[in-house]
């Protein structure tokens, strides 16, 4: 039998899988009863988005769906660590991060709808668009965060990505300009052990933490699935760049349960043991442990969230099926910010094609 | 009560078509919303179908083994409640009374596109089709086209070079029965189909006396109580072999220069297994390390794992070279196909007693048919009937018992 990775020691965790709290003697944390009750609610909902989203996928409503099963913790941790000002770019998968920043949740079906091109404003909600290109966003991140430097605020940037990702150019590009001008962002590595169906193990011969060092910078492991593990660590990575120390590389050590996105099979290439093995690890249970252990909660509390989820489940549901269509012109829409003259001639002769067609070009 | 319809979504990106694998629900039964009612296979993986209505399932309308394309119907609910017909995301299925086909232009009045057309001036046919005909010489312009809107398709360009595209013979009697290939046994076929279409393959064979061998598994039986068969043997001598003559323990490399052939350090020695799901072929780790009666227990373990179904990926993958036994069928031998990725494999056929000639009388002997194919870009007849001879005579070499009960 295959036993799953285990996270190398330090792994910074405050609170064990069997929902004990734990002290570590760097990092700590305080929050309040209503705090830890409010991240478990965030936590189920965007579990409770995450398995929505994907049966609406199931039944052709959506064109894909990225799965963030099991990484709850590490995302709405890390996001539950930024202020309000701080600036996110996610991958494609950061629903938990999303869901933090205020985005309203339709506004990710309708990307993965395919009928928006980038679903909210990202100055806004200081978090910005999906980002599908492998590792783009930490140059976009690092980018950013250079301009926070020279603008002399007080922001910070939390940028994400992937264990396969750290095999991008992008990415290491990015960590060489952060250092080299100390640019106040937090490197957030979400290590879910698999690169699609290449496990982490066959590409990582150094853990993903330590290539910090070889950057000049410092490296934290930490238990991806211990959400306040997660956000003792964060805020000290983002109060060490808002001090204009510069970057911090964390590795979150978590595990994707799900597959890769809905067009991806992971019964081809791994085992259901891995799978049972991390289920003993899953962060929502883990904080759910805690609270009911110390009193904080009780099953009143975690039956009335299931059905607040389940019934905000119902009517992200009927939203998305009775989602319109965007007018096919509409793809040109973001191209350019003010008109552009070969691009204007270009929707013409589109919009001409379309009208040429029998019945009505658009259906509606 | 209204009946809703759900139809085939793409589950991938792209897909137009999926297998029917199980059906989760039969009609009359209650679903819930979300519930799994289908596994299908698509080209991409293998997934269950949530359905998006509470109710009684009404219909089925596809068996399981079906290949249908994105958009049919699949099956109908039965719903509580009336709902309004949701749009559904462009590409995945259809509205009601829509046609099927891409909505024609207007300037095009024809209604029977399928019609054949005699093209005048313009051609309409798609580039690998142009290229078809430049090839063989015709003139786009007299041919008849066949296809949408008088497009001319390659059949019509293949009708007019003579003869056509001759569909397989198959006998169209439906009284027979259609088993569908899928899962394990699609995937033995596709790798079978592609070893035997890149590797050329070379069959040899030999006969030989077992006397020996199976002398040194009853002394092994009673000197030690293990239990090591003529099969574990077989596979020791091919492995011996493979020490001896490491060419044929590679694999072919294809690369921009050419080809390269790659020689593994060690063996992993595929043994194809018969279980319920089909041939599967467990591999051995680095056999090569393992004496006989060691090699006896990873085989006996690997074959467990693969026919109780806990055998991962790892345990069924990654195999350098390949042994087969054919003889536990009652068979002398056969061309066993060379695993895809391998140089080589060896078929063992039963043991039978035969009159065999040995010092010019004629004895009654246990004989055994070796059967060996190779990729003839690897391994060449020489170096191929050496490996197959050294197999031979390590099973009949009197100095066996000695190489396999010292500590």
């Amino acid at each position: 039998m295959t036993t799953a990775p285990q996270p190398q020691n330090p792994a910074v965790q405050l609170l064990t899988p069997e929902g004990e709290l734990v002290t570590h003697e760097s990092y700590s944390l305080d929050l309040t009863h209503a705090q830890y009750k409010s991240l478990y609610r965030e936590m189920v909902f965007v579990r409770r988005l995450d398995q929505e989203a994907t049966a609406l996928q199931r039944q052709g409503e959506l064109g894909l769906w990225a799965s963030s099963l099991g990484q709850e913790a590490a995302q709405v941790g890390s996001a539950f660590a930024l202020e309000k000002n701080d600036f996110a770019f996610p991958t494609y998968r950061e629903h938990g991060v999303a869901w933090m920043r205020g985005v309203d949740p339709m506004k990710i079906m309708e990307v993965y709808r395919g009928i928006s091109n980038g679903g909210w404003d990202p100055l806004e909600h200081r978090c910005n668009s999906y980002t599908i290109v492998i590792g783009n966003q930490v140059l976009n991140g690092v980018g950013y965060a250079m301009g926070c430097t020279l603008d002399q605020s007080e922001d910070a940037v939390i940028t994400y990505f992937g264990d396969g990702a750290t095999a991008q150019g992008d990415v290491n590009e990015g960590f060489v300009f952060a250092s080299t001008f100390d640019a106040p962002v937090v490197f957030f590595c979400q290590n879910n052990q698999w690169a699609i169906s290449q496990p982490s193990e066959k590409f990582v011969k150094t853990p993903i933490y330590k290539r910090a060092d070889g950057f000049g910078f410092p490296g934290v492991l930490v238990d991806g699935n211990d959400i306040l593990a997660v956000i003792a660590v964060t805020k000290a990575a983002l109060d060490r760049a808002r001090s204009g120390a510069g970057p911090t590389l964390i590795e979150a050590f978590t595990y994707r349960m799900g597959a890769h996105t809905t067009s991806d099979d992971p019964t081809r290439y791994r085992h259901e043991n891995d799978l049972q093995n991390w289920k003993l690890r899953d962060p929502i249970e883990r904080l759910k442990v805690m609270l009911a252990r110390n009193g904080i909660a009780d099953r009143n509390f975690f039956d009335a969230i299931d059905i607040d989820a389940d019934a905000w489940a119902h009517t992200l549901r009927a939203a998305v099926r009775s989602m319109g269509e965007p007018a096919p012109e509409s793809i040109f829409d973001n191209v350019y910010a003010d008109s552009h003259e070969a691009l204007d001639a270009q929707r013409a002769a589109f919009l001409d094609y379309h009208e040429g067609f029998a019945d009505s070009g658009v259906q509606s | 009560m209204p009946i809703e319809i759900f139809h085939l979504p793409d589950a991938g990106e792209g897909l137009t078509e999926a297998e029917i694998v199980r059906w989760l629900v039969e009609p009359g039964d209650s679903v819930s919303v979300n519930q799994m009612v289908v596994e299908i296979e698509t080209a991409k993986a293998t997934v269950e179908l949530p359905i998006p209505w509470a109710g009684v399932v009404s219909e089925i309308h596809e068996e399981i083994g079906a290949v249908v394309p994105v958009g049919a119907r699949v099956i109908s609910i039965e719903t509580q409640v009336e709902s309004q017909r949701d749009p559904v995301l462009v590409g995945y299925g259809v509205k009601e009374g829509a046609s099927l086909t891409r909505r024609s232009r207007k300037q095009t009045p024809t209604d029977s596109p399928t019609e054949p057309t005699l093209n005048s001036n313009r051609v309409t046919a798609k580039p690998l089709v142009r290229k078809l005909a430049k090839d063989k010489g015709i003139d786009l312009s007299t041919l008849v086209g066949t296809g949408l809107n008088g497009e001319v398709t390659r059949e019509d360009v293949q009708a007019a070079l003579g003869g056509g595209v001759v569909p397989p013979s198959v006998s169209q009697d439906h009284a027979g029965e259609r088993i569908p290939v899928r899962g394990v046994q699609r995937l033995m076929a596709e790798a079978m189909v592609a070893s035997a279409f890149t590797a050329p393959h070379v069959t040899e064979w030999v006969e030989v006396d077992m006397s020996r061998t199976l002398e040194v598994v009853d002394k092994i039986k009673t000197r030690s109580n293990e239990r090591i068969t003529p099969f574990v043997l077989v596979s020791a001598a091919l492995i011996r072999a493979a020490q001896k003559y490491p060419r044929i323990n590679s694999s072919w490399i294809d690369t921009k220069e050419g080809a390269d052939v790659l020689i593994h350090p060690n063996i992993h020695l595929g043994f194809a297994t018969d279980t319920s799901k089909g041939l599967l072929v467990p591999v051995v780790r680095n056999a090569n390390a393992d004496n006989p009666i060691a090699l006896s227990a990873s085989i006996t373990t690997q074959m467990n794992k693969a026919r109780d179904g806990s055998a991962s990926p790892s345990d069924l993958t990654g195999g350098t070279i390949t042994v087969t036994n054919v003889g536990v069928f009652g068979v002398d031998g056969g061309t066993p196909i060379i695993t895809p990725g391998q140089a080589a494999i060896l078929a063992m056929g039963r043991i039978m007693h035969k009159p065999w000639v040995v010092d010019d009388s004629i004895v009654i002997r246990p004989i055994m048919q070796l059967t060996f194919s190779f990729d003839h870009r690897i391994i060449d007849g020489a170096l191929g009937s050496r490996a197959l001879a050294s197999v031979a005579s390590y099973l009949a070499d009197p100095a066996l018992d000695e190489l396999l009960l010292k500590d």
